[in-house]
Parts: structure tokens; C-alpha cells; sequence
């Protein structure tokens, strides 16, 4: 149904992207380690966001505490580096209170699923017009590579060094059960795909959730004996993912402990201030 | 017409006219007793006007989407109740070190933790200066009547406004739910402050120029794109390491308090001319010492009253200068003693301090403050 589009899509990537149109060049070099995927995952968002056309007076960048939540200081947006776990809050907040600005939450898998849980699937059953980015490497880096939410059992981290006893969350069947309107999966090996993804949430009107799969060669990738930041992409976010379109595609076996790819959910529900504005109408004497 | 705007209000009603008085367009909360009522109410105000209600999910989520709603350029409010207070002292910290103007009502009830929800209390006094981490500007205003807890809110948003910084507005479960007749005023009787709004081109904009003591505000989305954190920052709002700009950082925020502290400071003085013995008090307390001391006047003991409406910054200047000339000072209080520590480290020994405690859920009588005038007179 799509696929014309996404050709056409493609065509348009062949072309240099200026990344300097949204990025605060004086604010690099950032902070990631070398090897780690959130640069690329960034370079995905902002092809995505020169997709939508949408000029940078109008985009807000909320982020909570943590590596990914650095994002919003190289971005040339209205940004804000928010509390740990609370930038769904934040961003509910100026959503709400200017429903026209573009309101972008940038966010980790600790930030996102730990502390922040509660305020994820609430932000997620309200269905209030934001797009979440939740990057999922499965670990705290900022801290120095604490387990996290996702990390799969029996994996070593600096408070797990006897293997992870606590089984991992999928943020995306649990956006989905919350209440999000569009739950998508991509990672930092498939770009292309991200960017495509990515753009799909920004359009949707609701809130949009996308787990993006990325890796932590410095902390995650050393402690459980990855080879190199390459090895670590291939074998969690090549081989470990497939895309959700390709499942019936392939044997079982193929298919069988790998995390989905794409647009894994996207209804359409009354979005949150779209509803708020009927409440204004109804308040101020309308029927 | 002015018949109307006399109104027999609830003390957390009467907080509502004040927050739309003040021009309040955004209020998130969360349901907590003893101050739901203000949530009730403006769920149903604030859309009239076309501002926005919004219940959150908890305290913490609350504070925060109001932080957010003032990022946007609107008056913003939240209000809550001791255990919801500690909650919110993580965004009540954000909000200093990032300088976004804020109201926050805590309509004190007993604790700790769940404590007494129902009962008076006025133990989060220093909770409403200390609570959240890191050395911050607090101000908090505290009201003693309903139709003060209007203008007070008022003068909560204007204080916020003026100086980009959260202000409380802390008063009791008393306050809270009793009824008063209040007027409400016209508009142009209180004034109101809005935030000052930058007039420079975009590129020339500092969310933290120090030029200024209180940099204007540019709400998001107007042009201005800048970024926030809650880091110790440089005046371009990015985080930076760099000793000089951190202390800076801290010392700004300090100081446009801690330099206008002669406009933030207001105290009710009643009988202190001549008086011996005073009693320094705040809020419900404040009503049963106006009555002690009318009683002891009445019997011919020279005492009088110095309520603060605003507790913090505390008003030491008034408190210095009161032990100076008063042979004893008596704090009551609804706690084990925290107002009383601030009079007797203005006082210095230079009078007798004496604190009336209570924590039982019942408010402190006029015969419980009379009698330990007397041991005075």
C-alpha cells in the first residue's frame, strides 16, 4: 500500500542532507561514546523532520535524564532537559498548553520504562499528540552500565555481575496495551527504514511511540562480551530484529526471540487536545 | 453589580478567584486532601476562559506538565497537600535552577507521611524552604484569612512573574476549608505582573544574561529557540563545568531574591509600638493570637502580634529588630518547632524565645497563647 512512497523516499535520501540546518554546530562534539548509535538515530530524526516540513520556531524537544536525553542540547529547536522519567510530563504540559507546536520526546529505556513508567503509559492511554523517541540500549550509560528495563536475562552489568535475574519489558507491547495510538520499532543499523518510521509518527496524530534499538558498546557491549560497536549492531539490531512486514515471509525459526520492526500499531482514537478543545467550547457555553 | 462579587467562599475558593484574578490560564494537579477543591474548581473555571485543566497521573507528573504550560508563556498553578508537597520538590528544584515561574499551593495537613489528612498542621514550614536538594531561592507567602488567601495567590503569581522562580502559597487545612465572606475585587484593584518577555532579535537572546538580575522569558514557540536544562548552565541556558559560571549560576538565582528582599517581606504589626511581649505567628495560628492579644491588651499586659505574610524569605530584619525592643518573643506554631528556630536565630539572645506547640490535629486556642503571655507580663 505504501511501497510507492517509500520509493519515492528513497529517491529524496540520495540526495546530502544538510544536518547543519537543525543542529547547534558549537554545541559538538557530543557527548556519546564512539561506537554508540544515538548520532545516527538523531541523523534519522532530522531527515524525518525536514520530511514533515515543519519549520523549527514550531518543534519543542523534551527529553528526561540520561545519555539519549543529552539529544535536545545539539538540536536547534525549543528543547528542554528535563528530570529523570518526567519528560512525558513536561511535554504533556506544553503540548496541552500550545497544541500547535510539534512536541518531540526524546528519552532512554531507564528513563522511559523505569522511572518514568508510569508517566509513559499514562501519556500513552491519554493519547495526547507527541512522538516519543525511547532509545533502548538496555542499559544505564550515563551511570556508568547499570541493568536496565530491557536487558535480557542472565546479561552482566555493573549491579547484575552474577546475570540479569529480572525479566526485560517491551516498551512497545506496552505502549500499545496503554493506549498509544502509533507503536513503531526500529533500530540504529537500519537507518533508512528509521528515518521512514520515524517521519510515520510524526505524522500521526496521537501519541506516537518509537523503540528504537540501539547499543552500548562502552558499558552493555563490553560487560557481555561483544567483539567491537559493528559486531554489537549485527547481532542486536540486524539479526536480532526482523521486520514486521517480512514475518509471514519466513520459517518460524527465523522469526522465533527476534524483536518486531516497523509500524507495529496505528489506529486512530480522539487525540487528547483535540477533545479539551470541545471541553473549552462546551465551558465557555457551545454545546 | 458590586453585590455580586460578595461571595461567601471556602479558603480554597477563594485560592481559585485568586489564581484567575492573577491571570492563571494552566493548572495541572493531582486529587489530594486537604486542597482538591482547588483543582475541582478550576477544572471548571479555567476552560471558560480558554486555559487548560489537565489531572495527572501523580504529584511529581503534576509539577512538571505545569512547568511546561509556563514554558509556553501561561500563568501556570498546582496545587496539593503535605504528602504531595514532597513529591513535588523535584520540580519545585527544577523550577528554581531553571528559573520558570510557578505557583504552588500546599494546604498543610498533618503528618508525617499520610499522617492526618483531615487535621490542620503548619509543619511543612521549613519543608517549604529546605525540601528540595541543593541550596535555592524560596519564597512562600502565608495567607490567615479567605479573603487574604485571594490576594495573596494574587501576590504568589505576581512574586513568580516578577522573578521567574516557583512561589508557594502555604496555609492550613483550617484556611483551607473554612468559609468566609470575601469581596472579590475589580480588576486593576490587585496588581497583577506579567513576566518580562525579551524585545531582542532571537540571536542576540539569553535565556540567563547575567546583564540582567531576572532575564526575560521568551515563551516557547514565539521565535526564540533556546535550551533549558536542569543542569547548572551558562547564560545560553547549555550545561557547563566550568567552576566560575556554576557558581554564577547559583549565586544569581540566590541573589535576585536575597537583594529584594525588602520587596518580598510583608508582615501585619498589631499593638508592637509599645509591646514587651510579642507573639510572631502565621496563618490559623495567627487568628487565635490576634485574639490572645487583644485579651491581654484588654487586661492591661502590653503585648502584640508580627504575623509575616511572607515566611520565606523570612523576615529577619523585622524579627532582629523586634527582639531589640520586646522582653520576650512567643512562636506558636502547629509543629514541634520550626519558626520558632528562625526568631530565635534572628533574635540572638537578645529577648526570651518562647515556642507553643502543637501536633495533635486541633488547632492552637487564644487561652493556650494568653496563658504564656502572662508567664511574660
Amino acid at each position: 500500500m505504501s511501497e510507492p512512497a517509500v520509493k519515492e523516499k528513497k529517491q529524496k535520501l540520495s540526495v546530502p542532507f544538510n544536518y547543519d540546518k537543525y543542529m547547534r554546530p558549537h554545541k559538538l562534539p557530543h557527548i556519546w561514546c564512539p561506537g554508540c548509535g544515538h548520532g545516527i538515530v538523531l541523523k534519522s530524526l532530522l531527515r524525518a523532520v525536514e520530511a514533515t516540513g515543519i519549520d523549527k520556531d514550531n518543534i519543542c524537544m523534551v527529553s528526561g535524564i540520561g545519555c539519549s536525553s543529552r539529544t535536545p542540547g545539539y538540536v536547534d529547536f525549543n528543547t528542554m532537559h528535563t528530570l529523570h522519567g518526567r519528560a512525558f510530563s513536561f511535554a504533556t504540559g506544553i503540548k496541552l498548553a500550545k497544541p500547535e507546536m510539534k512536541v518531540i520526546v526524546i528519552s532512554g529505556d531507564g528513563d522511559a520504562l523505569a522511572i518514568g513508567g508510569n508517566h509513559f503509559i499514562h501519556t500513552c492511554r491519554r493519547n495526547i499528540d507527541l512522538t516519543a523517541i525511547v532509545y533502548t540500549n538496555s542499559t544505564y550509560g550515563m551511570t556508568g552500565g547499570q541493568y536496565s528495563p530491557t536487558t535480557p536475562i542472565g546479561d552482566i552489568a555493573t549491579t547484575s555481575r552474577y546475570g540479569n535475574i529480572e525479566p526485560p519489558f517491551d516498551a512497545c507491547e506496552m505502549a500499545k496495551a496503554a493506549g498509544a495510538t502509533f507503536v513503531a520499532r526500529g533500530t540504529a543499523y537500519h537507518t533508512l527504514e528509521l528515518e521512514k518510521t520515524i517521519l510515520a509518527a510524526l505524522q500521526h496524530k496521537g501519541m506516537s511511540v518509537v523503540d528504537v534499538i540501539d547499543a552500548c558498546p562502552t558499558y552493555y557491549g563490553r560487560m557481555n562480551k561483544f567483539k567491537s560497536a559493528t559486531h554489537m549492531m549485527e547481532v542486536i539490531e540486524k539479526d536480532g530484529t526482523v521486520n514486521v512486514k517480512q514475518v509471514d515471509k519466513l520459517p518460524p525459526e527465523k522469526v522465533q526471540g527476534k524483536l518486531l520492526r516497523g509500524i507495529l500499531h496505528n489506529v486512530e482514537r480522539p487525540e487528547y487536545c483535540q477533545q479539551y478543545a470541545n471541553i473549552i467550547e462546551k465551558a465557555k457555553g457551545g454545546k | 453589580m458590586a453585590e455580586k462579587r460578595k461571595k461567601l467562599l471556602q479558603g480554597n475558593e477563594a485560592c481559585v478567584e485568586g489564581a484567575l484574578y492573577a491571570g492563571c490560564m494552566f493548572y495541572a494537579g493531582y486529587p489530594i486532601t486537604p486542597s482538591t477543591e482547588i483543582a475541582e474548581g478550576l477544572s471548571v473555571r479555567l476552560p471558560q476562559r480558554g486555559g487548560k485543566f489537565i489531572q495527572m497521573e501523580d504529584e511529581i507528573a503534576s509539577i512538571a506538565a505545569a512547568i511546561g504550560g509556563s514554558m509556553t508563556g501561561l500563568k501556570s498553578l498546582t496545587a496539593t497537600s503535605g504528602p504531595g508537597f514532597s513529591l513535588k520538590q523535584e520540580g519545585l528544584g527544577y523550577a528554581c535552577i531553571a528559573e520558570i515561574p510557578l505557583v504552588i499551593v500546599n494546604v498543610m495537613r498533618g503528618g508525617p507521611s499520610t499522617g492526618y489528612p483531615t487535621g490542620p498542621s503548619q509543619s511543612d514550614i521549613m519543608q517549604a524552604k529546605w525540601g528540595t536538594h541543593g541550596d535555592h531561592p524560596a519564597i512562600a507567602v502565608t495567607p490567615a484569612y479567605v479573603q487574604e488567601i485571594l490576594s495573596e495567590t494574587v501576590r504568589a503569581f505576581n512574586l513568580s512573574e516578577k522573578y521567574r522562580t516557583p512561589v508557594i502559597v502555604l496555609y492550613d487545612e483550617i484556611l483551607g476549608h473554612m468559609r468566609e465572606p470575601i469581596t472579590i475585587p475589580d480588576a486593576g484593584e490587585l496588581p497583577v505582573v506579567d513576566r518580562a518577555k525579551p524585545t531582542c532579535p532571537p540571536e542576540e537572546y539569553f535565556p540567563y544574561d547575567e546583564k540582567y538580575e531576572v532575564p526575560p522569558l521568551a515563551p516557547f514557540g514565539t521565535g526564540y529557540r533556546y535550551h533549558v536544562t536542569g543542569l547548572n548552565h551558562k547564560k545560553d541556558g547549555f550545561p557547563t563545568n566550568d567552576s566560575k559560571q556554576i557558581r554564577e549560576n547559583n549565586m544569581r538565582i540566590m541573589n535576585k531574591i536575597e537583594n529584594h528582599k525588602d520587596e518580598i517581606w510583608k508582615n501585619e504589626e498589631k499593638f508592637l509600638d509599645d509591646a514587651k511581649i510579642a507573639v510572631v505567628t502565621i496563618g490559623s495560628t495567627a487568628r487565635s493570637a490576634n485574639f490572645a492579644v487583644r485579651v491581654a491588651r484588654e487586661q492591661g499586659i502590653k503585648a502584640g502580634l508580627l504575623r509575616p505574610l511572607t515566611v520565606w524569605p523570612f523576615p529577619d530584619k523585622a524579627v532582629k529588630e523586634l527582639s531589640k525592643r520586646v522582653r520576650a518573643i512567643i512562636v506558636p506554631e502547629l509543629n514541634l518547632g520550626q519558626m520558632v528556630l528562625e526568631v530565635e536565630r534572628c533574635a540572638g539572645g537578645a529577648c526570651a524565645v518562647e515556642g507553643i506547640h502543637r501536633v495533635d490535629g486541633e488547632p492552637i486556642n487564644p487561652a493556650q497563647i494568653l496563658e504564656v503571655i502572662k508567664k511574660y507580663a
